[in-house]
């Protein structure tokens, strides 16, 4: 399957003849899995980047280790739009396996680079073709047959910053980036550029419209991908315990906490780790270290996707009940089991909130932006601890994987919020205590830690009934009380998580509503709706679950709202409906599933044709 | 019979005060609600006659379990502790992240030989690799207690259950399981045989890393008939103890009332010993002498710092349905996972905010990096 195959755009559009080919288009590098692309893949988008040109890249890749097709898109977007495009413009067919699939989608007009020494058929003639001796360049320039894999994809590279106008400086620091400064690696595959830059330059006469110029849009931005920022903002928020066990698309977190906490987390006075990272035996494991350190008191987190989050459903039951803070990033992937596990999704919303047996309603954070992603690394944890119960952060593939630009992340200025916890001091004031009692009429208790000396502090943590002292019950009313306090708890939750960003423009009759790596298909696709359509909409982002009262209140407020998201049958415009019943007939469901990253096009032509048909 | 207490109940009149300050009634929990003259029962008050002796701090324990009538016994011990009762089969990683969170704690976990032979194998193996620090007893009674009587996975073979019928599969041992998995110290004791018990549970809780004791401890509504290799009789009748175990504290001067040369000593971590007797193994039913030699006529004698001849012994044992009691291996060179994680003395969940986050430039200095 090829990214722009699945595409329902027709493919012979041709170029819109009133835009600027400048700084304005996409790029797709096809490769084979595991054949060092990723360099090469970086490094353009870096330098793209370096040059002051708002850029977003996604790796769109199969389930294999190598030998498999991938796609590499990067879209070049001077207006700053970085969700995925629908169309690209310019083809680097290194795969033969996909060449002619690949070719076809391109469209009119559009650019093809491949491998003169490879089979490739010139199928299309309204497209512009330049072939590129790869195997001869290597060969002259003398390179090390052991090296030759890794450096071959730079002659794409070179030719693309020949052909496009990348600024070879911008590609050197780009390099340097990704090979961490490593002299002699940077000036073996910085020569590789050169050579075939040069090459380009004598023998590939410029017969396409595509160029970039250099702009001052990412001044002062980093690129960053989601699990990245989510690792730094857990770091900067106080994590001390972290256990997981490896799955695509989490894995990446997790390696993002090894990598930084040594750097961020170590005790100046005594240079010893001011945290634990422990890699579990299975997903069960992972929860059950976490909720033994947040019952014990410390910010505690793991990191998992769909399937590790099913085997934790006993524990994370547990915890609510039981009332222990936790936290875990569910790095969302598509289908059961394998599924596919290196597709996008945003399918375990319902069973994210509900995770758990009985009566369970979750927290769950639902991270839009790198920005959140990092923002969230905190506010989960101080979430956690202020209602003492696991919080699920559901980010996804897109997010959690792809490089986004982003401003920098600022170091935080609100104190960790470790929630209700009595010291032995404050125990001696009172009279009495009793676990879980609702002392302030919010539904959360007051907890005592493990190690508290007063001998009123300790009791008795269990997933069984149990009454206001901790005492075991199986008394009816004692049960109702208990829940109905943990309802309440719910209801203080749905005024203290994350509120919804919202967008509203005048005259809008229709409304959207959306959340996690959809925005930015969102944002584009409202804008063209405007532009060129002439239809207004409002915007509601959600950030968390539960659903507050201003989620209510946009409902009321527009003739449709269409829910987009990214899985089959409409999870949240589901937990919409539950919300506001009395406007569930106006909720419009546009879930799409097909594991890839949203585009405005499906968004626009969509809500155009429900809109046309009202 | 067992004529231990049964744990809970009222305060004794007059009590005597430990070297912190508190009686022996302090060490209670509450009453038990398990069938009268369950062996479960008598390890609990041993557990509360051991942290008396030891005069340990309550506060600075914590009570572990998963699910099963085991793991219920924590509610009946050290009311002044806190303590957790997880999902079954899952409490060894609940008591990893507590100690990794603090480390200056006294984990005491209670398990099943379901609990922890069956669902929880992997994380009780996972455990014993990672060297939590912490005691974990298991109270195995061949039978899964609490949902009233099907065969567990230390059930011998051959073993009849009322419902259950014959057990037909090989039993899972779970003190070869630790000692193959590397754990340093390995334990098997009967509930019947209450100063063994004490004395492996002292030895236990002075122990830096896991300690497993599997304790054999007859279910007597499910599983205590005649033929059952886990009853009352049965454990009476075959124990054979390996040695005379005591524990003497750091803090008391050891006097060695056995003969010379036949006395084993083995220093724990910060000074503790334990003091371990060879014992002629005692062979056959009622009537016969003690002290009389084992079936081959061969007085058995055990080192339990050998670890190879810890294994042999329990293969031995298996292969003749044996019941060997004592304290069959120790090591304490074995780091544990908080010396892997080169964790800091003080405790994580007692680091202050400006220890949680980074340094301003260090942060700085990591977000350039994406420039
Ligand atoms: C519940 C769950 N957790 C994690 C994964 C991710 N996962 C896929 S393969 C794999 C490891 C396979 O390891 P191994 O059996 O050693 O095979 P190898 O890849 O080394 O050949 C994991 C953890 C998963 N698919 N499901
Ligand atoms: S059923 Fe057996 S194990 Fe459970 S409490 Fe009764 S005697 Fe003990």
């Amino acid at each position: 399957m090829s990214t722009a195959a699945v595409d329902t755009a027709p493919r012979a559009v041709g170029l819109d003849p009133n835009r600027d080919p400048v700084n304005d288009f996409s790029i797709v590098a096809a490769t084979v899995n595991g054949s060092g692309s990723q360099t090469a893949n970086s490094t353009l988008i870096r330098a793209l980047f370096k040059m002051g040109i708002p850029v977003n890249g996604k790796n769109l890749f199969p389930s294999n280790i190598s030998g498999l097709p991938t796609w590499y898109t990067i879209r070049v977007s001077k207006d700053g739009y970085i969700a995925r495009r629908d169309t690209t413009e310019v083809l680097i067919a290194f795969n033969q396996q996909t060449a002619a699939q690949d070719l076809a989608a391109l469209p009119v007009g559009g650019v093809c680079l491949y491998p003169e020494d490879a089979k490739f058929e010139r199928s299309r003639d309204d497209v512009t073709y330049y072939p590129l001796p790869v195997k001869k360049m290597i060969a002259d320039l003398g390179v090390d047959k052991k090296l030759v894999d890794r450096v071959a994809n730079m002659v794409y590279v070179g030719a693309l910053a020949q052909l496009l106008g990348i600024e070879r400086e911008a590609i050197r620091e780009a390099l340097s980036y990704y090979l961490g400064g490593k002299q002699k690696a940077v000036e073996l595959n910085y020569n590789v550029v050169v050579a075939s830059a040069d090459w380009a330059r004598d023998n590939l006469p410029k017969q396409d419209p595509f160029r970039v110029e250099r702009m001052d849009k990412t001044e002062g931005l980093i690129l960053i991908d989601g699990n990245t920022a989510a690792g730094i903002g857990a770091l900067v928020g106080g994590m001390t315990v972290t256990a997981w066990y490896p799955i695509t698309p989490a894995t990446s977190l997790a390696d993002a906490l090894n990598e930084y906490a040594p750097k961020l987390r170590k005790d100046p006075k005594t240079d010893q780790p001011t945290y634990a990272i422990v890699q579990a035996e299975d997903e069960i494991a992972a929860i059950g270290m976490v909720l033994g350190a947040g019952w014990m008191g410390a910010r505690a987190m793991t990191s998992t996707s769909g399937p590790g989050i099913s085997l934790m459903t006993e524990f994370v039951g547990f915890g609510y009940f039981a009332e222990v803070p936790g936290v875990i990033w569910d790095v969302m992937r598509m289908g059961p089991s394998t599924g596919l596990p290196t597709r996008v999704s945003q399918g375990d919303v319902l069973k994210a909130y509900y995770l758990g047996h009985g009566d369970v309603r979750n927290i769950c954070l639902l991270p839009g932006n790198v920005q959140e992603c990092f923002e969230f690394g905190q506010t989960a944890f101080d979430l956690a601890e202020r209602l003492q119960q696991p919080v699920l952060v559901l980010s996804d593939l897109d997010l959690g994987m792809n490089n986004w630009m982003t401003r920098p992340f600022e170091y935080p200025t609100t104190p960790l919020d470790r929630g209700k916890v009595l010291d032995a001091e404050q125990l001696k004031q009172m009279e009495n205590w009793g676990r879980y009692k609702d002392v302030d009429g919010d539904g959360i208790p007051y907890r005592t830690l493990p190690g508290n000396e007063n001998p009123m502090a300790s009791y008795f943590t269990r997933g069984s009934g149990h009454n206001e002292n901790a005492g075991y019950t199986e008394r009816p009313d004692d049960w109702i009380k208990n829940m109905a306090r943990l309802a309440r708890k719910h209801e203080t939750a749905r005024t203290i998580v994350p509120k919804p960003v919202v967008d509203r423009r005048e005259g809008a009759k229709v409304g959207i509503i959306g959340y996690g790596s959809t925005d930015p298909a969102i944002v584009e696709a409202r804008d063209r709706l405007h532009s060129q359509l002439g239809l207004e909409t409002s915007y509601m982002r959600l950030r968390a679950l539960p659903l507050g009262e201003e989620v209510r209140q946009f409902v009321a407020e527009y003739d449709r709202v269409y829910v987009i998201e990214l899985n089959s049958d409409g999870q949240m415009h589901k937990l919409l409906q539950l919300h506001t019943p009395e406007y569930a007939t106006k909720l419009v469901s546009m879930a799409h599933n097909d594991g890839l990253p949203l585009t405005p096009r499906l968004v626009t032509d969509q809500i155009n044709e429900m809109e046309q048909t009202r | 019979m067992t004529t231990a207490a049964k744990p809970g109940g009222p305060p004794a009149p007059k009590a005597t005060v430990n070297k912190a300050g508190l009686s022996k009634p302090d060490y209670r929990g509450l009453p038990s609600t398990l069938c009268a003259g369950c062996g479960h029962d008598s390890i609990a008050s041993q557990i509360i006659q051991s942290a008396f002796e030891l005069s340990l701090k309550p506060h600075q324990i914590i009570k572990l379990s998963g699910i099963g009538c085991s793991s219920k016994s924590p509610a009946y011990f050290l009311s002044r502790s806190h303590g957790i009762n997880v999902v079954h089969g899952r409490m060894p990683s609940i008591a990893t992240g507590a100690m990794l969170a603090n480390r200056n704690m006294l984990a005491i976990g209670v398990s099943g030989d379901g609990d922890t032979g069956s669902i929880g194998l992997g994380q009780y193996k996972h455990m014993l690799r990672r060297n939590v620090p912490m005691v974990y007893i298991i109270e195995n009674n061949g039978v899964y207690g609490l949902t009233k009587g099907q065969f567990s996975a230390t059930a011998d073979l051959g073993q009849k259950l009322k419902y259950a019928g014959t057990n037909e599969l090989m039993p899972i041992d779970l003190c070869l399981e630790a000692i193959i998995a590397e754990c340093g110290f390995v334990a098997r004791s009967f509930a019947g045989d209450a100063k063994q018990v004490r004395e492996l549970l002292k030895a236990a809780m002075s122990y830096n890393g896991t300690a497993v004791l599997d304790i054999i401890s007859p279910c007597v509504t499910f599983n205590n008939h005649a033929e059952s290799t886990k009853s009352y009789t049965f454990g009476k009748e075959h124990e054979e103890i390996l040695q005379d175990i005591n524990f003497v504290q750091a803090y008391e001067e050891i006097e060695v009332d056995y003969e010379p040369g036949s006395v084993q000593e083995v220093k724990l971590h910060d000074g503790p010993t334990i003091l371990l007797r060879k014992v002629e193994a005692r062979k056959g039913g009622k009537g016969e002498q003690e002290g009389t030699q084992a079936t081959n006529g061969e007085v058995r004698y055990h080192d339990p710092t050998d670890k190879l001849a810890a294994l042999r012994l329990l293969e031995e044992a298996r292969e003749k349905q044996e019941f060997i009691t004592g304290l069959l291996y120790i090591n304490e060179s074995r780091p544990t996972l908080l010396d892997l994680e080169r964790l800091p003395e003080t405790a994580l969940i007692a680091m202050s905010e400006e220890q949680l986050r980074p340094s301003r430039e260090a942060f700085a200095a990591a977000l350039a990096e994406f420039a």
